[in-house]
């Protein structure tokens, strides 16, 4: 792939721009922020812009993790060189903790996932640890029910999301007015591309986790996607694990994200595949192959 | 990881926003869907989604509006209920486009989307020609300042692509852009179904001689739109790192919303009326000699000066207005109505205060755009002219000459919802 790359620059400075009013908003709206991070290149962009948005001062907010306990190796420890790099503190949540509490039910069967478990943990660590407003990497293009979302996304007591019941968000005034116990959502990124992602962290030369990069893996196909194997995944009778050449799109529970079959290596290799894809990054995830409804679901249940 | 150094960093031109308004048949969703599949912004497996739920209802053709539909209860109701955002890229420019639905039981998810928009596209049915639909949409567009309307006039198919009938319905519409005043109005006779004069010329109305809807919008002019003129920055923050570092450095966050500073300028800072003068302009790392209009900065000041979050660094030699008395067009959004004496919060910029609500001067019939006065409360979607009182002065400009420090949102206190959108005049 030796095409030539070109970026809209003066594009990404707006995007950029806005990113950065939000996160300035979340500072001066809320109390309690806390930034929560997945290890994703999404997340990571926002460190990033946090970063830009209160240099010469530290990031204002925590960091919080809520770990399914089935993640890529690679994913954690960036993630904690991540937080010392920046002097943020990093709070970390696990989904054991709340299987082993009773507040959690594993799933069973081969397609058992903990993505969806990761709510119940989110919610608890939110109301436990007082925090009302939690930002997110969530894009207005990944998927339709995200289409509709705000930028300051409102959450009742339960941490439910009502899609028809939403704040009209008018110019650039926020309204970020709550009730006790009730909380915020806020996408800062919500007017991104996955192609504005790839080509921000190529300008501004971000370092990513090394999954995103083409690399060597114990993989197997499951109805048309390759899933990275861990010891812990149940295979079908005809799945077989191989060896293959493969990197991630986007970056989740080791158990529905989906690989791609790639030879690219470099960032320019990436936002090249990116730009001449023709299948959006979500359709290698599982997550959302349950139901035509699958994310919408969830994110009235209170999910990222 | 490599580093960047073959990056090619073009300067392009950047974002254009735009608004579609329109009713179930007139042909919305087809003109979106024909953009973004002719773009190739739809993806594989998209359109195999896609296919599976027109399969599912048993529909015949793929029904594009199952795309941008993205809630289950529209999925199901086959309705816009709320703004919808969308996005596609041609090699010469980005587009987001806020869809919104166009009955008038809407009128506020309209201005919600027309708020942010550049430019707006009104579709026109050719069989009906201006309807009060038409006269809705175009005026909705031109109360939120949208300089830039491009009226399509859909479906020339069923008319033969006739010229006059074409002609004839532009004259209408001239005549509504004057009555109204809009600045940059354009017409293009088109087939969303067919795809004439979308992406490619149509060679059916060989009549026409103007650009194709996609080559308009990646064409169209929005940067002489920025308000360069008179400096406005709104404090959203107030940045104090108190580390050994920058052990005294107090940095005035927020994003220009007028004019361009300068290292050096003079500044005024409002309510304490004291000047200053600019010592830096920083964006992260970087010291700028300037920075203008819609650029997120820290501004650092020669002098120590007590500012905080509602304040503004403004120049001295053209402020914005400052007053408690405020007139200003709304529109109401709650189903619990506004009345006289009401009290409401207003988010004004980054500043917040209480106001109550004195007088509505007159309600606008959005369908004929007549006054009616003698109005004793606003309901749903009413569009209106109200006079208010606030708590504390806020420092504004009119809603025409500045969209930023002319909008207003009102919230119920009660329930912390917004309640309206206001355009100061």
């Amino acid at each position: 792939m030796s095409a030539k790359i070109t970026i809209n620059n003066q594009h990404l400075n707006e995007l950029e721009n806005e990113a950065i009013y939000v996160m300035r908003e979340i500072a001066a709206q809320f109390e309690k922020p806390v930034l929560l991070f997945s290890g994703g290149k999404d997340s990571i962009v926002l460190v990033h812009l946090a970063i830009k948005a209160f240099y010469p001062a530290r990031i204002p907010f925590p960091l919080m993790h809520i770990d399914t306990g089935h993640n890529f190796e690679e994913t954690l420890t960036f993630r904690d060189e991540l937080a010392q790099e920046v002097g943020a503190q990093l709070i970390v949540r696990k989904v054991q903790d709340s299987i082993d509490q009773g507040r959690a039910t594993e799933e069973k069967g081969i397609n058992a996932s903990r993505n969806k478990l990761q709510t119940v943990t989110l919610l608890d660590a939110i109301e436990e640890l007082k925090f009302d407003a939690a930002i997110g990497g969530g894009r207005r293009d990944e998927e339709k029910a995200r289409a509709k979302e705000r930028f300051f996304s409102h959450r009742d007591e339960f941490g439910q999301w009502d899609p028809k019941n939403q704040r009209p968000e008018l110019w650039n005034i926020f309204n970020g007015r709550k009730n006790m116990g009730e909380h915020f959502r806020v996408f800062p990124i919500s007017n991104w591309t996955e192609l504005d992602v790839w080509q921000y962290i190529m300008r501004e030369n971000i370092k990513l986790p090394s999954l995103y990069y083409t690399h060597h893996r114990k993989a197997f196909n499951r109805d048309g996607v390759w899933l990275a194997f861990a010891p812990f995944m149940q295979l079908k009778p005809a799945e077989k694990v191989v060896d293959i050449d493969v990197r991630c799109r986007t970056i989740g529970d080791i158990t529905c994200t989906g690989l791609t079959l790639s030879t690219a290596n470099t960032l320019e290799d990436i936002v090249s595949e990116i730009a001449a894809s023709r299948i959006t990054e979500r359709g290698g995830r599982y997550d959302d192959k349950r139901s035509e409804a699958a994310m919408e679901d969830r994110k009235r249940e209170g999910y990222f | 990881m490599k580093t960047v150094d073959t990056l090619e960093i073009e300067p392009q031109r950047g974002l254009l926003r735009f608004t579609t308004a329109g009713s179930v048949d007139d042909g919305k969703s087809t003109l979106i869907g024909r953009l973004l599949y002719d773009s190739k912004s739809i993806f594989e497996d998209q359109m195999d989604q896609l296919e599976e739920s027109c399969r599912r209802r048993g529909k015949d053709e793929i029904d594009l509006s199952l795309l941008t539909d993205g809630l289950r209860a529209e999925r199901e109701q086959g309705i816009t209920i709320d703004v919808a955002y969308r996005y596609y890229a041609t090699p010469r420019r980005k587009f987001i486009i806020a869809d919104t639905p166009g009955h008038i039981q809407y009128t506020r998810n309209m201005v919600t989307g027309a708020s942010t928009a550049n430019v707006a596209l009104i579709l026109v049915d050719a069989r009906n020609g201006v309807l009060e639909q038409t006269v809705r949409h175009t005026y909705i567009a031109w109360l939120l300042n949208i300089k830039h309307i491009v009226f399509c006039v859909n479906k020339m198919d069923l008319v033969d692509y006739d010229k006059s009938t074409f002609n004839n319905i532009r004259q209408e519409l001239d005549t509504l852009v004057l009555k109204l005043g809009v600045e940059d109005a354009h017409f293009i006779p088109i087939s969303a179904k067919m795809g004439d004069n979308v992406v490619d010329p149509s060679e059916k109305m060989f009549w026409y001689d103007g650009p194709t809807l996609l080559s308009l919008l990646e064409t169209i002019e929005i940067e002489k739109d920025w308000e360069f003129t008179s400096k406005r920055f709104p404090v959203q923050y107030v940045i104090r790192p108190q580390n050994d570092a920058f052990h005294d450095y107090r940095g005035y966050a927020g994003r220009i919303s007028g004019g361009v500073f300068h290292k050096g300028d003079e500044v005024l800072v409002l309510p304490s009326q004291l000047k200053s003068r600019i010592k830096t302009i920083d964006q992260y790392k970087t010291s700028l000699p300037e920075a203008g209009f819609g650029e997120s900065v820290n501004i650092t000041l020669e002098d120590d000066i007590d500012i905080s979050r509602g304040d503004m660094i403004v120049c001295s030699e053209n402020p914005p207005l400052i007053g408690q008395e405020i007139t200003m067009m709304v529109c109401w959004f709650n189903e619990r109505p506004l009345q006289p004496r009401n009290k409401y919060i207003i988010r004004h910029t980054s500043s917040e205060a209480k106001c109550v609500i004195r007088q509505i001067e007159y309600k606008v019939n959005i369908n004929t755009l007549e006054q009616e006065n003698d109005c004793q409360q606003l309901k749903m979607n009413d569009i209106a002219c109200i006079s208010i009182k606030t708590t504390k002065p806020l420092f504004f400009d009119e809603y025409r000459k500045n969209t930023i420090t002319g909008s207003v949102i009102l919230i119920d206190e009660a329930t912390n919802e917004t309640v309206a959108a206001g355009m100061i005049i």
